[in-house]
């Protein structure tokens, strides 16, 4: 129930998406997070996107396991 | 960018096993607080990866397992009592009550449902008015804002048969109380999904007040291997701080649209805790502007808790104290089909988690 997941927005239609994660359709409200729009990514949780995901934050953590990668392999 | 496999990348995780075993020094003891961590953990196998110095143990957040045995025992009355719904989490469904679970009273006749959502809830109460529709609210800082959301949309709308009973607790209090107790940790891995609503300056308080590293963090195997990392090296370096590995969705401050709604709706109270007793401030409860709201206020149950005693150690488990191999009952008395404790009910709960991914023969 305290499952948090990244979760694909397919449509929105006022404060209420469809989202989808990995294929399974859900509801989600959309009260707590702002301007979302079809194809972000947000967090469901409990039938609420609870946060946008930020792709550049994303990113930026891969590149530094990318970068712990080369320092011990190199 | 998919926000999952990108963090299951085996040459990362090898990669940073091996930073973790070059950089140990000494011995650490690190405590997730979270049920949602507890079983990532697990399920990936964190444990068998780290070097014997590096131990994790589990604390108090699964949800489900703080829960009283009390507020099980007054949903059970509640739904029985006849032109009342309880529509709730699935997740309660088996949580022993002092003398019935929900799914015995259901069994029974009372009128239990299942919702993914407080939302659900009070769908359910506009498509029946006749009905009076009770939502348990359960869970931490990260569910409590979309029962707030729900129960603002219900006082707009002038809905007159949808109540809440909250049981919703809040984390920092909890840690706090761990360590006034004088449990022995180097560093907590903070739980991701209560910080992207608080934001990590919630545990802001335990480097500053307790001297201990803080790592907020994901739930993929590279989140919580890096996390561990980043906790070996705040400990190496005698600089306790709180840092985030989980930036892609935890800021400093928070989600502050969802506090704001958060405030408006409950205020904090001395709760119990299953297992760990009253916290003070640990909990949240209705304001009074929505007591009409508010099933604690708007229905009176006589529950009369059986207190027995049948040997569940949750509570220690819950500190951190030992693990669920160290009870008696475990994987005996004590299955996920033949639950004694909450902690095995739950798929967050440690002993459930153990259970499932552990040679228990
Ligand atoms: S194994 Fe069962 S009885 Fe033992 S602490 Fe866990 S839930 Fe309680």
């Amino acid at each position: 129930m305290c499952l948090s997941l990244p979760a694909r927005v397919l449509t929105v239609d006022g404060n209420m998406a469809e989202v989808s994660v990995g294929g399974a359709v859900f509801r989600a409200g959309l009260q707590m997070v702002e301007g979302v729009r079809p194809g972000d990514y947000v967090l469901l949780h409990a039938g609420f996107a609870i946060e946008k995901l930020k792709e550049d934050e994303a990113l930026e953590t891969l590149r530094l396991l990318d970068e712990i990668d080369g320092l011990v392999s190199g | 960018m998919k926000y999952v496999d990108e963090y299951r990348n085996g040459r990362h995780i090898a990669r940073l096993a091996e930073m973790i075993s070059r950089e140990v020094s000494r011995e650490y003891v690190f405590m997730e607080v979270c049920g949602g961590h507890t079983a990532a953990i697990h399920r990936f196998g964190i444990p068998s990866l780290l070097p014997p110095e590096v131990r994790l143990i589990s604390g108090p957040g699964c949800p489900v397992c703080v829960t009283p045995a009390r507020y099980i025992d007054m949903l059970v009355a509640l739904a029985s009592g006849g032109g009342v719904t309880v529509a709730m989490f699935g997740d309660l469904m088996r949580v022993p009550g002092s003398i019935l679970t929900l799914a015995a009273a259901r069994a029974a006749g009372a009128d239990i449902r299942v919702v993914l959502s407080a939302h659900e809830a009070l769908e359910l109460a506009l498509a029946d008015p006749g009905r009076k529709v009770i939502f348990p609210a359960i869970g931490f800082e990260t569910t409590a804002p979309g029962t707030a959301v729900t129960v603002m949309d219900a006082g707009k709308r002038g809905v007159d048969n949808f109540f809440v009973l909250s049981a919703h607790k809040v984390m920092p209090p909890a840690m706090e109380i761990l360590l006034k107790e004088g449990t022995s940790l180097d560093g907590f891995i903070c739980p991701g999904h209560v910080a992207v609503i608080t934001g990590s300056s919630a545990f802001d308080f335990i480097p500053e007040k307790y001297g201990l590293a803080c790592v907020v963090t994901g739930f993929e195997p590279a989140d919580l291997l890096l996390a561990v990392l980043m906790l070996i090296r705040q400990v190496n370096s005698r600089s306790p701080r709180v840092e985030t590995e989980y930036r892609r969705v935890v800021t400093r401050d928070g989600n502050t649209r969802a506090q704001g709604f958060m405030n408006e709706v409950f205020e904090h109270a001395d709760t119990e805790w299953r297992g760990l007793g009253i916290i003070p401030s640990g909990g949240l409860t209705l304001r009074k502007r929505y007591r009409h709201l508010d099933a604690g206020e708007q229905f009176t149950v006589e529950v009369h808790e059986i207190q027995r005693d049948s040997g569940c150690l949750c509570g220690d488990i819950l500190r951190g104290k030992i693990t669920p191999a160290d009870c008696p009952l475990f994987a005996g008395a004590c299955t996920p089909d033949h639950p004694e404790g909450a902690c095995m009910v739950s798929d967050e709960g440690s002993c459930n988690t153990w259970y499932k991914y552990h040679n228990h023969d």
